[in-house]
């Protein structure tokens, strides 16, 4: 039953990524790493950490993808120029692609970690949940989680001043006509910026 | 299920990456690679944390995740901003700060 399992995930995990990097449309490119990402939490159910798979699901299959596929529709998905800068570069990158894999696959497996043929040891019925995820990230590792809190906050902070429509960039003249006018048109004009009225238009 | 199919798993997962990253050229495509071998790193986290039965390597995979996830939010954000420049979404296009 096991093996049944993590075959049909690590199939699934796969197909989703070879669909990523194959689909040409972006759009389907961000749905098969949802296949990607529910087959990985699978996988995480599997080695009975569950805190992980549902933070998986939650964090990633959720909310990051969601952003994803905000920006693709605001970007739209446009084709690819068959130029390469590099002559052969779409032969030559999957033989690197191998020689990475082989070379990973070595490095791991001939390693003298003799547990890698086991199943790991037995474990408590508690293994990985929430709660044992908690105390530790409370307890043991309070400060790299705050860190990440701040990193968040520092990533939202910086998203938005990154994606800020500035006024210059579209409408230059409107945001030099503004200026000489008084103090109050010029605060109102500057809620328009986000949706411009006909007014504020040249 | 032994421990070495999850590693061999994440290792072909990080080289299916690392392969997208190098024949793609929208960055749009590109962050969606960098999602992959960051994934591959998380079931490599994953898997060592069972194999020496501590969750310690799960906290690891966690904020991983929180990496990711501020990664994707600047990354998105500068994709918006090239975007609303009118700049082409090609990464062998831009190439101003090459020299």
């Amino acid at each position: 039953m096991e093996e049944v399992l993590f075959f049909g995930s690590a199939i699934g995990a796969l197909g989703g990524a070879v669909g990523v990097i194959a689909l040409r449309n972006p759009f389907y490119s961000v749905l098969a790493l949802i296949v990607h990402l529910f087959s990985l939490a699978a996988l995480f159910l599997l080695l009975t950490s569950a805190f992980v798979a549902a933070a998986q699901v939650v964090v990633y299959a959720g909310a990051v993808m969601v952003l994803y596929v905000f920006v693709v529709a605001y970007v739209g998905g446009g084709g690819e120029s068959a130029w390469e800068p590099i002559p052969g570069q779409r032969f030559l990158a999957p033989l690197l692609g191998i020689a990475l894999f082989v070379e990973l696959s070595v490095a791991v497996l001939s390693s003298s970690l003799l547990a890698l043929g086991t199943e790991g040891p037995d474990v408590k019925p508690g293994f990985g949940d929430p709660a044992a995820i908690g105390t530790l990230m409370l307890e043991k590792f309070l400060l790299p989680f705050e860190a990440s809190s701040l990193l968040l906050l520092l990533a939202a902070v910086g998203a938005i001043v990154l994606a800020h429509r500035r006024r210059e960039d579209n409408a230059p003249d409107a945001a030099r006509s503004g200026e000489g006018d008084t103090p109050s048109k010029h605060s109102t004009s500057r809620l328009e910026g986000v949706s411009p009225s006909p007014r504020a238009t040249p | 299920m032994s421990i070495e199919w999850y590693i061999v798993l994440s290792a072909l997962l990080f080289s299916t990456g690392a392969v997208g990253i190098l024949i793609r050229r929208s960055p749009l495509v590109i962050l969606l690679c960098l999602e992959l071998m960051l994934n591959a790193g998380n079931l490599a986290l994953v898997a060592f944390s069972r194999m020496v039965g501590n969750e310690e390597g799960q906290v690891f995979a966690v904020i991983v995740m929180v990496v990711a996830a501020c990664e994707v939010v600047v990354g998105l954000g500068l994709i918006v901003a090239i975007f609303r420049r009118r700049l082409p979404l090609n990464v062998d296009d831009l190439r101003e700060l090459r020299g």
